[in-house]
Protein backbone atom coordinates (compact mmCIF):
# COMPACT_ATOMS: atom_id res chain seq x y z
CA UNK A 1 0.00 0.00 0.00
CA UNK A 2 2.64 2.48 -0.99
CA UNK A 3 0.53 4.60 -3.29
CA UNK A 4 -1.84 6.98 -1.61
CA UNK A 5 -3.78 8.55 -4.48
CA UNK A 6 -5.10 6.42 -7.32
CA UNK A 7 -3.71 7.24 -10.74
CA UNK A 8 -5.93 8.63 -13.48
CA UNK A 9 -5.58 5.28 -15.19
CA UNK A 10 -6.96 3.48 -12.14
CA UNK A 11 -9.80 5.91 -11.78
CA UNK A 12 -10.76 5.46 -15.39
CA UNK A 13 -10.59 1.70 -15.11
CA UNK A 14 -12.76 1.72 -12.01
CA UNK A 15 -15.31 3.97 -13.65
CA UNK A 16 -15.39 1.69 -16.67
CA UNK A 17 -15.92 -1.34 -14.50
CA UNK A 18 -18.68 0.38 -12.55
CA UNK A 19 -20.47 1.17 -15.80
CA UNK A 20 -20.11 -2.40 -17.03
CA UNK A 21 -21.49 -3.65 -13.76
CA UNK A 22 -24.51 -1.35 -13.86
CA UNK A 23 -25.20 -2.42 -17.43
CA UNK A 24 -24.94 -6.09 -16.45
CA UNK A 25 -27.30 -5.69 -13.53
CA UNK A 26 -29.86 -3.78 -15.57
CA UNK A 27 -29.79 -6.35 -18.36
CA UNK A 28 -30.13 -9.20 -15.89
CA UNK A 29 -33.07 -7.51 -14.17
CA UNK A 30 -34.84 -6.99 -17.48
CA UNK A 31 -34.84 -10.77 -17.86
CA UNK A 32 -36.25 -11.44 -14.40
CA UNK A 33 -39.83 -12.02 -15.57
CA UNK A 34 -38.67 -14.69 -17.99
CA UNK A 35 -36.35 -16.24 -15.42
CA UNK A 36 -39.17 -16.37 -12.89
CA UNK A 37 -41.60 -17.92 -15.35
CA UNK A 38 -39.21 -20.82 -15.92
CA UNK A 39 -38.26 -21.10 -12.24
CA UNK A 40 -41.89 -21.26 -11.20
CA UNK A 41 -42.39 -24.44 -13.22
CA UNK A 42 -39.13 -26.05 -12.16
CA UNK A 43 -40.14 -26.10 -8.51
CA UNK A 44 -43.33 -26.96 -6.68
CA UNK A 45 -44.37 -23.75 -4.97
CA UNK A 46 -44.37 -20.01 -5.58
CA UNK A 47 -42.32 -19.42 -2.43
CA UNK A 48 -39.61 -21.79 -3.60
CA UNK A 49 -39.53 -20.15 -7.01
CA UNK A 50 -39.22 -16.69 -5.47
CA UNK A 51 -36.41 -17.85 -3.15
CA UNK A 52 -34.62 -19.49 -6.03
CA UNK A 53 -34.85 -16.43 -8.28
CA UNK A 54 -33.66 -14.15 -5.47
CA UNK A 55 -30.69 -16.43 -4.74
CA UNK A 56 -29.93 -16.60 -8.44
CA UNK A 57 -29.72 -12.82 -8.73
CA UNK A 58 -27.62 -12.58 -5.56
CA UNK A 59 -25.16 -15.06 -6.98
CA UNK A 60 -25.25 -13.55 -10.48
CA UNK A 61 -24.54 -10.06 -9.16
CA UNK A 62 -21.60 -11.43 -7.14
CA UNK A 63 -20.23 -13.44 -10.06
CA UNK A 64 -21.01 -10.92 -12.81
CA UNK A 65 -17.39 -10.82 -14.02
CA UNK A 66 -17.67 -14.49 -15.03
CA UNK A 67 -20.33 -13.65 -17.60
CA UNK A 68 -18.97 -13.25 -21.13
CA UNK A 69 -20.62 -10.19 -22.70
CA UNK A 70 -22.34 -11.00 -25.96
CA UNK A 71 -23.31 -14.51 -24.88
CA UNK A 72 -26.79 -15.56 -23.78
CA UNK A 73 -27.40 -13.89 -20.42
CA UNK A 74 -30.77 -15.56 -19.92
CA UNK A 75 -29.18 -19.00 -20.33
CA UNK A 76 -26.37 -17.97 -17.97
CA UNK A 77 -28.89 -16.96 -15.30
CA UNK A 78 -30.84 -20.17 -15.76
CA UNK A 79 -27.64 -22.16 -15.40
CA UNK A 80 -27.07 -20.56 -12.00
CA UNK A 81 -30.68 -21.15 -11.06
CA UNK A 82 -30.58 -24.79 -12.08
CA UNK A 83 -27.41 -25.40 -10.09
CA UNK A 84 -28.93 -23.73 -7.04
CA UNK A 85 -32.00 -25.86 -7.46
CA UNK A 86 -29.87 -29.01 -7.53
CA UNK A 87 -27.97 -27.79 -4.45
CA UNK A 88 -31.24 -27.41 -2.63
CA UNK A 89 -31.70 -31.10 -3.25
CA UNK A 90 -35.07 -30.38 -4.76
CA UNK A 91 -36.56 -30.38 -1.30
CA UNK A 92 -40.33 -30.25 -0.98
CA UNK A 93 -40.68 -31.00 -4.63
CA UNK A 94 -43.12 -33.41 -5.97
CA UNK A 95 -41.36 -36.54 -7.00
CA UNK A 96 -44.10 -38.59 -8.55
CA UNK A 97 -43.60 -42.15 -9.63
CA UNK A 98 -42.34 -42.41 -13.16
CA UNK A 99 -45.41 -42.76 -15.28
CA UNK A 100 -45.42 -46.00 -17.17
CA UNK A 101 -46.21 -45.33 -20.77
CA UNK A 102 -47.65 -47.47 -23.42
CA UNK A 103 -45.09 -46.52 -26.02
CA UNK A 104 -47.37 -47.45 -28.88
CA UNK A 105 -50.13 -45.13 -27.73
CA UNK A 106 -47.43 -42.53 -27.14
CA UNK A 107 -47.46 -39.33 -29.08
CA UNK A 108 -50.89 -39.47 -30.62
CA UNK A 109 -52.63 -40.26 -27.40
CA UNK A 110 -53.81 -36.77 -26.52
CA UNK A 111 -54.47 -35.88 -30.11
CA UNK A 112 -56.62 -38.93 -30.64
CA UNK A 113 -58.43 -38.58 -27.38
CA UNK A 114 -59.30 -34.93 -27.90
CA UNK A 115 -59.81 -35.22 -31.61
CA UNK A 116 -62.22 -38.11 -31.22
CA UNK A 117 -64.56 -35.86 -29.30
CA UNK A 118 -64.82 -33.35 -32.10
CA UNK A 119 -67.14 -33.66 -35.05
CA UNK A 120 -65.28 -34.63 -38.20
CA UNK A 121 -66.66 -31.67 -40.13
CA UNK A 122 -65.00 -28.35 -39.40
CA UNK A 123 -63.46 -29.28 -36.05
CA UNK A 124 -63.06 -26.29 -33.81
CA UNK A 125 -59.66 -27.22 -32.48
CA UNK A 126 -59.22 -24.13 -30.34
CA UNK A 127 -62.22 -25.32 -28.38
CA UNK A 128 -60.68 -28.75 -28.08
CA UNK A 129 -57.73 -27.30 -26.25
CA UNK A 130 -59.96 -25.17 -24.09
CA UNK A 131 -61.32 -28.35 -22.59
CA UNK A 132 -58.10 -28.37 -20.63
CA UNK A 133 -58.40 -25.97 -17.72
CA UNK A 134 -55.40 -23.87 -16.78
CA UNK A 135 -55.09 -25.69 -13.46
CA UNK A 136 -55.12 -29.07 -15.12
CA UNK A 137 -52.28 -28.01 -17.43
CA UNK A 138 -50.22 -26.78 -14.46
CA UNK A 139 -50.96 -30.03 -12.66
CA UNK A 140 -50.14 -32.18 -15.68
CA UNK A 141 -46.76 -30.46 -16.06
CA UNK A 142 -45.96 -30.68 -12.35
CA UNK A 143 -46.61 -34.42 -12.48
CA UNK A 144 -43.93 -35.00 -15.10
CA UNK A 145 -40.88 -36.51 -13.31
CA UNK A 146 -38.33 -33.74 -12.77
CA UNK A 147 -35.58 -34.94 -15.12
CA UNK A 148 -38.00 -34.81 -18.02
CA UNK A 149 -39.89 -31.79 -16.76
CA UNK A 150 -36.75 -29.64 -16.52
CA UNK A 151 -36.11 -30.08 -20.23
CA UNK A 152 -39.74 -29.55 -21.21
CA UNK A 153 -39.86 -26.38 -19.09
CA UNK A 154 -36.65 -24.99 -20.61
CA UNK A 155 -37.55 -25.74 -24.22
CA UNK A 156 -41.35 -25.39 -24.27
CA UNK A 157 -41.87 -22.72 -21.62
CA UNK A 158 -38.51 -20.94 -21.67
CA UNK A 159 -38.15 -21.37 -25.43
CA UNK A 160 -34.49 -22.27 -25.13
CA UNK A 161 -32.72 -24.07 -27.96
CA UNK A 162 -31.59 -27.67 -27.47
CA UNK A 163 -28.01 -26.39 -27.21
CA UNK A 164 -28.87 -23.84 -24.52
CA UNK A 165 -30.89 -26.39 -22.56
CA UNK A 166 -27.96 -28.81 -22.77
CA UNK A 167 -25.61 -26.17 -21.41
CA UNK A 168 -27.97 -25.09 -18.66
CA UNK A 169 -28.50 -28.65 -17.46
CA UNK A 170 -24.91 -29.72 -18.20
CA UNK A 171 -26.00 -32.75 -20.23
CA UNK A 172 -25.34 -33.71 -23.88
CA UNK A 173 -27.75 -32.46 -26.55
CA UNK A 174 -28.80 -36.04 -27.27
CA UNK A 175 -29.95 -36.34 -23.67
CA UNK A 176 -31.94 -33.11 -24.00
CA UNK A 177 -33.67 -34.47 -27.09
CA UNK A 178 -34.53 -37.85 -25.62
CA UNK A 179 -35.73 -36.37 -22.33
CA UNK A 180 -37.74 -33.78 -24.20
CA UNK A 181 -39.38 -36.43 -26.32
CA UNK A 182 -40.26 -38.55 -23.33
CA UNK A 183 -41.22 -35.57 -21.16
CA UNK A 184 -43.64 -34.27 -23.77
CA UNK A 185 -45.20 -37.70 -24.09
CA UNK A 186 -45.74 -37.95 -20.35
CA UNK A 187 -47.16 -34.42 -20.35
CA UNK A 188 -49.58 -35.32 -23.12
CA UNK A 189 -50.58 -38.49 -21.35
CA UNK A 190 -51.25 -36.47 -18.18
CA UNK A 191 -53.22 -33.89 -20.16
CA UNK A 192 -55.25 -36.58 -21.86
CA UNK A 193 -56.01 -38.12 -18.47
CA UNK A 194 -57.35 -34.83 -17.19
CA UNK A 195 -59.11 -33.72 -20.37
CA UNK A 196 -62.83 -33.50 -19.73
CA UNK A 197 -64.59 -36.35 -21.40
CA UNK A 198 -68.11 -35.54 -22.36
CA UNK B 1 -42.12 -33.13 -36.32
CA UNK B 2 -40.81 -32.10 -32.88
CA UNK B 3 -37.42 -30.83 -34.12
CA UNK B 4 -39.28 -28.91 -36.83
CA UNK B 5 -41.50 -27.25 -34.21
CA UNK B 6 -38.46 -26.54 -32.07
CA UNK B 7 -36.73 -24.78 -34.93
CA UNK B 8 -33.74 -27.10 -34.71
CA UNK B 9 -33.66 -28.39 -38.28
CA UNK B 10 -31.28 -27.28 -41.02
CA UNK B 11 -32.64 -25.13 -43.88
CA UNK B 12 -32.74 -28.15 -46.18
CA UNK B 13 -34.61 -30.22 -43.61
CA UNK B 14 -37.07 -27.38 -43.01
CA UNK B 15 -37.75 -27.18 -46.74
CA UNK B 16 -38.33 -30.91 -46.87
CA UNK B 17 -40.68 -30.81 -43.88
CA UNK B 18 -42.64 -27.90 -45.36
CA UNK B 19 -43.02 -29.72 -48.65
CA UNK B 20 -44.32 -32.76 -46.82
CA UNK B 21 -46.78 -30.71 -44.75
CA UNK B 22 -48.21 -29.20 -47.93
CA UNK B 23 -48.86 -32.64 -49.36
CA UNK B 24 -49.88 -34.62 -46.31
CA UNK B 25 -53.05 -33.40 -44.65
CA UNK B 26 -52.68 -35.87 -41.76
CA UNK B 27 -49.28 -34.43 -40.78
CA UNK B 28 -50.45 -30.88 -41.44
CA UNK B 29 -53.36 -31.35 -39.08
CA UNK B 30 -51.09 -32.89 -36.45
CA UNK B 31 -48.59 -30.10 -36.89
CA UNK B 32 -51.19 -27.41 -36.29
CA UNK B 33 -52.50 -29.26 -33.28
CA UNK B 34 -49.00 -29.62 -31.79
CA UNK B 35 -48.25 -25.99 -32.41
CA UNK B 36 -51.43 -24.83 -30.75
CA UNK B 37 -51.02 -27.26 -27.85
CA UNK B 38 -47.55 -26.01 -27.15
CA UNK B 39 -48.66 -22.39 -27.19
CA UNK B 40 -51.63 -23.27 -25.01
CA UNK B 41 -49.43 -25.00 -22.43
CA UNK B 42 -46.97 -22.13 -22.41
CA UNK B 43 -49.67 -19.56 -21.77
CA UNK B 44 -51.55 -21.73 -19.26
CA UNK B 45 -48.55 -22.30 -17.01
CA UNK B 46 -47.20 -18.74 -17.19
CA UNK B 47 -47.42 -17.08 -13.85
CA UNK B 48 -46.25 -13.49 -13.56
CA UNK B 49 -43.69 -12.54 -10.96
CA UNK B 50 -45.02 -10.69 -7.93
CA UNK B 51 -44.23 -6.95 -7.70
CA UNK B 52 -42.70 -7.66 -4.27
CA UNK B 53 -40.11 -9.98 -5.77
CA UNK B 54 -39.38 -7.44 -8.47
CA UNK B 55 -38.71 -4.84 -5.79
CA UNK B 56 -36.48 -7.26 -3.88
CA UNK B 57 -34.46 -8.02 -6.98
CA UNK B 58 -34.05 -4.36 -7.84
CA UNK B 59 -32.76 -3.79 -4.30
CA UNK B 60 -29.92 -6.26 -4.94
CA UNK B 61 -28.31 -3.87 -7.40
CA UNK B 62 -24.99 -2.36 -6.43
CA UNK B 63 -25.70 1.13 -5.06
CA UNK B 64 -24.45 3.90 -7.30
CA UNK B 65 -21.84 5.88 -5.44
Amino acid sequence: MSESAPSTEDTRRLAQEARARVRFEEEALELSDQVYRVARRLVGTREEAEDLVKQTYERAFRAWRQFTPGTNLRAWLLRILTNLNIDRGRRQQRTPQTTSLDTEAGDYFLYNKLESQVPEENPDEERVLERLSQDSVVEALADVPHNFRDVVVLVDIGEFSYADAAQILDVPIGTVMSRLHRGRRILKKNLADSAVVT
Amino acid sequence: MQPYLDGSLSDAEVAEAQKHLELCSWCAKRYHFEERLRRYVRVAVSEPMSPELKTKLAALRTPLT
